[in-house]
Protein backbone atom coordinates (compact mmCIF):
# COMPACT_ATOMS: atom_id res chain seq x y z
CA UNK A 1 0.00 0.00 0.00
CA UNK A 2 2.66 2.40 0.75
CA UNK A 3 5.55 1.58 -1.64
CA UNK A 4 6.85 -1.62 0.47
CA UNK A 5 5.90 -5.03 1.62
CA UNK A 6 3.18 -5.06 4.55
CA UNK A 7 5.08 -7.02 6.49
CA UNK A 8 9.06 -6.87 7.55
CA UNK A 9 11.10 -10.07 6.49
CA UNK A 10 10.25 -13.22 8.73
CA UNK A 11 13.05 -13.75 10.56
CA UNK A 12 12.65 -9.64 11.59
CA UNK A 13 8.58 -10.46 12.79
CA UNK A 14 9.95 -14.08 14.77
CA UNK A 15 12.59 -11.96 16.94
CA UNK A 16 10.19 -9.32 17.54
CA UNK A 17 7.37 -12.23 18.46
CA UNK A 18 9.75 -14.05 20.87
CA UNK A 19 10.69 -10.28 22.50
CA UNK A 20 7.19 -9.45 23.16
CA UNK A 21 6.13 -12.99 24.20
CA UNK A 22 9.29 -12.89 26.79
CA UNK A 23 8.79 -8.99 27.57
CA UNK A 24 4.79 -10.09 28.07
CA UNK A 25 5.43 -12.68 30.30
CA UNK A 26 7.58 -11.27 32.46
CA UNK A 27 5.53 -8.38 33.06
CA UNK A 28 2.37 -10.75 33.65
CA UNK A 29 4.83 -12.42 36.28
CA UNK A 30 5.92 -8.95 38.11
CA UNK A 31 2.26 -8.01 38.70
CA UNK A 32 2.61 -4.56 36.57
CA UNK A 33 0.01 -5.52 34.29
CA UNK A 34 -2.89 -4.90 36.97
CA UNK A 35 -4.82 -1.74 37.11
CA UNK A 36 -4.65 -2.14 40.82
CA UNK A 37 -0.89 -2.22 40.84
CA UNK A 38 -0.32 0.63 38.45
CA UNK A 39 -2.74 2.89 40.15
CA UNK A 40 -1.30 1.25 43.73
CA UNK A 41 1.84 2.89 42.56
CA UNK A 42 0.45 6.76 42.04
CA UNK A 43 -1.08 6.54 44.81
CA UNK A 44 1.95 5.11 47.16
CA UNK A 45 0.74 2.08 48.53
CA UNK A 46 2.39 -0.35 46.38
CA UNK A 47 6.06 0.33 45.19
CA UNK A 48 5.81 -2.51 42.49
CA UNK A 49 5.84 -0.61 39.44
CA UNK A 50 9.09 1.30 40.93
CA UNK A 51 10.83 -1.57 42.16
CA UNK A 52 10.30 -3.37 38.18
CA UNK A 53 11.47 -0.35 36.25
CA UNK A 54 14.62 0.84 38.24
CA UNK A 55 16.20 -2.62 38.80
CA UNK A 56 15.05 -2.92 34.53
CA UNK A 57 17.07 0.43 34.38
CA UNK A 58 19.97 -0.21 36.30
CA UNK A 59 20.58 -4.02 35.27
CA UNK A 60 20.33 -3.13 31.39
CA UNK A 61 22.00 0.39 32.00
CA UNK A 62 25.26 -1.88 33.31
CA UNK A 63 24.84 -4.14 30.10
CA UNK A 64 24.22 -1.60 27.53
CA UNK A 65 26.90 0.58 28.78
CA UNK A 66 29.73 -2.15 28.95
CA UNK A 67 28.74 -3.29 25.26
CA UNK A 68 28.50 0.42 23.94
CA UNK A 69 31.97 0.59 25.71
CA UNK A 70 33.42 -2.63 24.02
CA UNK A 71 31.73 -1.47 20.74
CA UNK A 72 29.63 -4.38 20.71
CA UNK A 73 26.04 -2.45 20.22
CA UNK A 74 24.92 1.16 19.05
CA UNK A 75 22.84 3.22 21.43
CA UNK A 76 19.37 4.19 19.89
CA UNK A 77 19.00 7.63 22.16
CA UNK A 78 15.82 9.88 21.62
CA UNK A 79 16.39 13.79 20.67
CA UNK A 80 15.95 15.59 23.45
CA UNK A 81 12.85 17.96 23.05
CA UNK A 82 12.22 19.29 26.29
CA UNK A 83 9.05 21.16 26.55
CA UNK A 84 7.40 17.71 24.11
CA UNK A 85 8.82 15.40 26.73
CA UNK A 86 7.48 17.69 29.97
CA UNK A 87 3.68 18.12 28.40
CA UNK A 88 3.75 14.50 26.93
CA UNK A 89 5.07 13.51 30.36
CA UNK A 90 2.40 15.24 32.44
CA UNK A 91 -0.72 14.20 29.87
CA UNK A 92 0.78 10.25 29.51
CA UNK A 93 0.86 10.62 33.32
CA UNK A 94 -2.79 11.67 33.96
CA UNK A 95 -3.95 8.47 31.47
CA UNK A 96 -2.21 5.99 32.85
CA UNK A 97 -3.45 6.91 36.74
CA UNK A 98 -6.84 6.79 34.62
CA UNK A 99 -6.45 3.63 32.73
CA UNK A 100 -4.36 1.60 35.21
CA UNK A 101 -2.70 0.35 32.79
CA UNK A 102 0.60 1.60 29.85
CA UNK A 103 1.06 0.53 26.38
CA UNK A 104 2.69 -1.88 26.58
CA UNK A 105 0.97 -3.64 29.85
CA UNK A 106 -2.66 -2.87 28.56
CA UNK A 107 -2.08 -5.55 25.51
CA UNK A 108 -0.91 -7.83 28.60
CA UNK A 109 -3.60 -7.07 30.40
CA UNK A 110 -5.56 -8.08 27.01
CA UNK A 111 -3.66 -11.34 27.03
CA UNK A 112 -4.30 -11.95 30.60
CA UNK A 113 -8.42 -12.12 29.50
CA UNK A 114 -8.93 -8.36 31.39
CA UNK A 115 -11.84 -7.19 29.19
CA UNK A 116 -11.36 -3.30 30.89
CA UNK A 117 -8.11 -2.92 28.49
CA UNK A 118 -10.31 -3.04 25.49
CA UNK A 119 -11.60 0.25 25.35
CA UNK A 120 -8.20 1.16 26.83
CA UNK A 121 -6.67 0.11 23.91
CA UNK A 122 -9.67 1.36 21.71
CA UNK A 123 -8.49 4.74 23.41
CA UNK A 124 -5.39 4.71 22.42
CA UNK A 125 -5.40 4.34 18.77
CA UNK A 126 -8.08 7.56 19.26
CA UNK A 127 -4.93 9.44 21.27
CA UNK A 128 -2.79 8.30 18.27
CA UNK A 129 -4.87 9.38 15.28
CA UNK A 130 -5.53 12.77 16.92
CA UNK A 131 -2.06 13.06 17.69
CA UNK A 132 -0.82 12.68 13.90
CA UNK A 133 -3.24 15.25 13.05
CA UNK A 134 -2.21 17.93 15.24
CA UNK A 135 1.63 17.19 15.05
CA UNK A 136 2.27 19.77 12.35
CA UNK A 137 1.16 22.69 15.18
CA UNK A 138 2.90 20.78 17.88
CA UNK A 139 6.48 20.40 16.14
CA UNK A 140 5.91 24.32 15.60
CA UNK A 141 4.91 25.86 19.04
CA UNK A 142 6.37 22.49 21.67
CA UNK A 143 8.79 20.58 19.93
CA UNK A 144 11.55 22.83 17.81
CA UNK A 145 12.06 25.18 20.90
CA UNK A 146 14.63 23.77 23.63
CA UNK A 147 15.58 21.03 21.05
CA UNK A 148 18.77 19.28 22.36
CA UNK A 149 19.40 16.57 20.39
CA UNK A 150 19.96 12.94 21.08
CA UNK A 151 21.73 14.01 24.29
CA UNK A 152 22.85 11.72 27.48
CA UNK A 153 23.05 12.53 31.05
CA UNK A 154 26.66 11.90 31.29
CA UNK A 155 26.95 13.85 27.67
CA UNK A 156 25.43 16.65 29.46
CA UNK A 157 27.45 16.82 32.46
CA UNK A 158 30.87 15.53 31.16
CA UNK A 159 30.90 12.91 33.87
CA UNK A 160 30.96 8.95 33.48
CA UNK A 161 27.52 7.30 32.66
CA UNK A 162 28.87 4.73 35.28
CA UNK A 163 28.33 6.98 38.38
CA UNK A 164 24.74 7.50 37.41
CA UNK A 165 24.27 3.80 36.97
CA UNK A 166 26.27 3.64 40.51
CA UNK A 167 23.91 6.41 41.96
CA UNK A 168 20.73 5.02 40.48
CA UNK A 169 21.37 1.17 41.98
CA UNK A 170 22.64 2.80 45.25
CA UNK A 171 19.52 5.21 45.52
CA UNK A 172 17.27 2.84 44.52
CA UNK A 173 18.71 -0.02 46.94
CA UNK A 174 18.42 2.31 50.03
CA UNK A 175 14.87 3.21 48.85
CA UNK A 176 13.68 -0.38 48.34
CA UNK A 177 15.63 -1.93 51.78
CA UNK A 178 13.79 1.22 53.80
CA UNK A 179 10.51 0.15 51.57
CA UNK A 180 11.10 -3.22 52.20
CA UNK A 181 11.19 -3.17 55.96
CA UNK A 182 8.48 -0.20 56.18
CA UNK A 183 6.66 -3.15 54.69
CA UNK A 184 7.48 -6.43 57.27
CA UNK A 185 6.66 -3.72 60.08
CA UNK A 186 3.56 -3.07 58.63
CA UNK A 187 3.00 -6.75 58.17
CA UNK A 188 3.74 -7.82 61.98
CA UNK A 189 2.00 -4.68 63.53
CA UNK B 1 12.27 -25.22 35.54
CA UNK B 2 8.52 -25.44 34.61
CA UNK B 3 7.49 -25.36 38.56
CA UNK B 4 8.88 -21.52 38.37
CA UNK B 5 7.06 -20.66 35.21
CA UNK B 6 4.22 -21.73 36.63
CA UNK B 7 4.69 -19.53 40.19
CA UNK B 8 2.68 -15.98 40.29
CA UNK B 9 4.18 -13.47 40.88
CA UNK B 10 7.74 -13.32 40.69
CA UNK B 11 9.79 -11.15 42.94
CA UNK B 12 9.63 -7.57 41.06
CA UNK B 13 13.49 -7.11 40.93
CA UNK B 14 13.97 -10.56 39.21
CA UNK B 15 11.46 -9.44 36.93
CA UNK B 16 13.13 -5.80 36.60
CA UNK B 17 16.75 -7.97 36.49
CA UNK B 18 15.03 -10.50 33.03
CA UNK B 19 13.59 -6.78 31.44
CA UNK B 20 17.57 -5.72 31.54
CA UNK B 21 18.73 -8.92 30.51
CA UNK B 22 16.43 -8.74 27.63
CA UNK B 23 16.92 -5.46 26.87
CA UNK B 24 20.45 -6.75 26.25
CA UNK B 25 19.42 -8.90 23.92
CA UNK B 26 17.32 -6.75 21.56
CA UNK B 27 20.30 -4.54 21.73
CA UNK B 28 22.97 -7.35 21.13
CA UNK B 29 20.94 -9.54 18.56
CA UNK B 30 18.06 -7.46 17.15
CA UNK B 31 19.85 -3.77 17.04
CA UNK B 32 16.75 -2.80 18.19
CA UNK B 33 15.06 -1.23 22.07
CA UNK B 34 11.92 -2.22 23.82
CA UNK B 35 9.42 -0.02 23.04
CA UNK B 36 5.35 -0.68 22.19
CA UNK B 37 3.61 2.94 21.32
CA UNK B 38 5.11 3.53 17.92
CA UNK B 39 2.90 0.42 16.72
CA UNK B 40 -0.39 2.51 17.40
CA UNK B 41 0.87 4.93 14.81
CA UNK B 42 1.34 2.07 12.62
CA UNK B 43 -1.73 0.74 13.72
CA UNK B 44 -3.81 3.63 12.95
CA UNK B 45 -2.07 4.25 9.67
CA UNK B 46 -3.19 1.14 8.66
CA UNK B 47 -6.76 1.51 9.57
CA UNK B 48 -6.52 5.01 8.13
CA UNK B 49 -4.80 4.04 5.24
CA UNK B 50 -8.08 1.16 4.17
CA UNK B 51 -10.20 4.14 4.28
CA UNK B 52 -8.26 7.16 2.67
CA UNK B 53 -4.60 6.01 1.38
CA UNK B 54 -3.86 9.61 0.05
CA UNK B 55 -5.03 10.79 3.77
CA UNK B 56 -1.77 9.02 5.23
CA UNK B 57 0.36 10.08 2.57
CA UNK B 58 -0.33 13.85 3.03
CA UNK B 59 -0.51 13.68 6.80
CA UNK B 60 2.94 13.78 7.68
CA UNK B 61 3.37 12.39 10.88
CA UNK B 62 1.47 9.04 9.27
CA UNK B 63 3.77 9.24 6.37
CA UNK B 64 6.98 9.18 7.82
CA UNK B 65 5.82 5.85 9.77
CA UNK B 66 4.10 4.27 7.02
CA UNK B 67 5.24 5.35 3.76
CA UNK B 68 8.37 2.90 2.99
CA UNK B 69 8.60 0.73 5.91
CA UNK B 70 6.49 -2.25 6.18
CA UNK B 71 3.80 -1.47 8.74
CA UNK B 72 4.11 -4.71 10.33
CA UNK B 73 7.38 -5.06 11.69
CA UNK B 74 9.58 -5.70 14.65
CA UNK B 75 7.97 -3.94 17.38
CA UNK B 76 4.12 -4.71 15.63
CA UNK B 77 5.26 -8.07 15.93
CA UNK B 78 6.40 -7.60 19.72
CA UNK B 79 3.03 -5.82 20.76
CA UNK B 80 1.02 -8.44 19.45
CA UNK B 81 2.84 -11.14 21.26
CA UNK B 82 2.89 -8.91 24.33
CA UNK B 83 -0.79 -10.57 24.22
CA UNK B 84 0.57 -13.85 23.39
CA UNK B 85 2.50 -13.71 26.55
CA UNK B 86 0.15 -12.34 29.22
CA UNK B 87 -2.12 -15.06 28.27
CA UNK B 88 0.18 -17.36 28.77
CA UNK B 89 1.43 -16.40 31.92
CA UNK B 90 -1.83 -16.01 33.27
CA UNK B 91 -2.79 -19.83 31.73
CA UNK B 92 0.17 -21.43 33.63
CA UNK B 93 -0.55 -19.63 36.80
CA UNK B 94 -4.39 -19.57 36.82
CA UNK B 95 -3.92 -15.64 37.43
CA UNK B 96 -7.39 -14.65 38.10
CA UNK B 97 -9.01 -11.91 35.39
CA UNK B 98 -9.42 -8.60 36.59
CA UNK B 99 -12.44 -7.25 36.60
CA UNK B 100 -14.22 -4.84 34.40
CA UNK B 101 -14.62 -2.04 36.55
CA UNK B 102 -11.23 -2.27 39.03
CA UNK B 103 -12.41 -1.63 42.75
CA UNK B 104 -10.16 1.69 43.64
CA UNK B 105 -12.09 3.11 40.39
CA UNK B 106 -15.85 1.37 41.69
CA UNK B 107 -14.86 3.31 45.19
CA UNK B 108 -14.76 6.75 44.11
CA UNK B 109 -16.82 6.23 40.71
CA UNK B 110 -19.47 3.66 41.23
CA UNK B 111 -19.91 0.32 40.17
CA UNK B 112 -21.02 1.32 36.78
CA UNK B 113 -19.47 -0.77 33.22
CA UNK B 114 -20.46 2.68 31.44
CA UNK B 115 -18.95 5.30 32.95
CA UNK B 116 -15.51 3.07 33.24
CA UNK B 117 -15.54 2.61 29.65
CA UNK B 118 -16.06 6.28 29.08
CA UNK B 119 -12.74 6.61 31.64
CA UNK B 120 -11.16 3.87 30.30
CA UNK B 121 -11.22 5.36 26.69
CA UNK B 122 -10.21 8.62 27.95
CA UNK B 123 -7.30 7.57 29.82
CA UNK B 124 -6.01 5.52 27.00
CA UNK B 125 -6.73 8.70 24.66
CA UNK B 126 -4.54 10.73 26.91
CA UNK B 127 -1.85 7.91 27.16
CA UNK B 128 -0.74 7.93 23.69
CA UNK B 129 -1.51 11.61 23.15
CA UNK B 130 1.07 12.12 25.61
CA UNK B 131 3.04 8.98 24.29
CA UNK B 132 3.29 10.50 20.43
CA UNK B 133 4.51 14.22 21.90
CA UNK B 134 6.80 12.55 23.59
CA UNK B 135 8.09 10.41 21.37
CA UNK B 136 7.99 7.05 23.46
CA UNK B 137 6.13 5.29 26.22
CA UNK B 138 6.94 3.35 29.47
CA UNK B 139 8.49 0.71 27.35
CA UNK B 140 10.64 2.88 24.76
CA UNK B 141 11.44 6.33 26.75
CA UNK B 142 11.14 4.73 30.49
CA UNK B 143 13.14 1.66 30.25
CA UNK B 144 14.99 1.66 26.92
CA UNK B 145 15.58 5.11 27.04
CA UNK B 146 15.97 5.80 31.31
CA UNK B 147 18.82 2.79 30.62
CA UNK B 148 20.53 4.64 28.52
CA UNK B 149 21.07 7.51 30.94
CA UNK B 150 19.19 9.73 27.67
CA UNK B 151 17.88 13.66 28.91
CA UNK B 152 14.89 13.09 26.94
CA UNK B 153 13.48 10.17 28.55
CA UNK B 154 14.30 11.05 32.49
CA UNK B 155 12.42 14.23 31.64
CA UNK B 156 9.83 12.24 30.74
CA UNK B 157 9.90 9.62 33.14
CA UNK B 158 10.04 12.50 35.87
CA UNK B 159 7.10 14.50 34.75
CA UNK B 160 4.81 11.26 34.05
CA UNK B 161 5.47 9.85 38.09
CA UNK B 162 4.67 13.24 39.41
CA UNK B 163 1.92 13.96 37.42
CA UNK B 164 0.89 10.12 37.75
CA UNK B 165 0.75 10.65 41.57
CA UNK B 166 -1.09 13.85 41.29
CA UNK B 167 -4.08 12.67 39.10
CA UNK B 168 -4.26 9.77 41.30
CA UNK B 169 -4.83 11.15 44.43
CA UNK B 170 -7.31 13.88 42.96
CA UNK B 171 -9.32 10.72 41.41
CA UNK B 172 -9.46 8.13 44.23
CA UNK B 173 -9.66 10.65 47.32
CA UNK B 174 -11.77 7.49 49.08
CA UNK B 175 -8.51 5.69 49.24
CA UNK B 176 -6.43 6.32 52.39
Amino acid sequence: MFDTSLFAPMGTLLLGALTGLVFGFLLMRGNVARNETIVGQFLLRDHTVLKVMLTAIVVGGVGIHLMSGLGWIALSVKGAHVIGQLVGGVIFGAGMAILGYCPGTAFVALGAGSRGAIPGILGMLFGTAVYAETDVWMQETVLKPLALGKVTLDSVTGLSPWLFLAALAAGGGALFVALERHARRGATA
Amino acid sequence: MKAVLNRHPWSPYAVGAGIGVLSWITFLVMHKALGASTTMVRAVGLVEGSISESHVRETPYLAKYMVGHPAIDWQFALVVFLVVGGFLAARLAGTPKESYVPPTWARSFGPSRKVRTVGAFLGGALLLYGARLAGGCTSGHAISGGLQLAVSSWTFLAAMFLTGIVTAKLLYRKEA
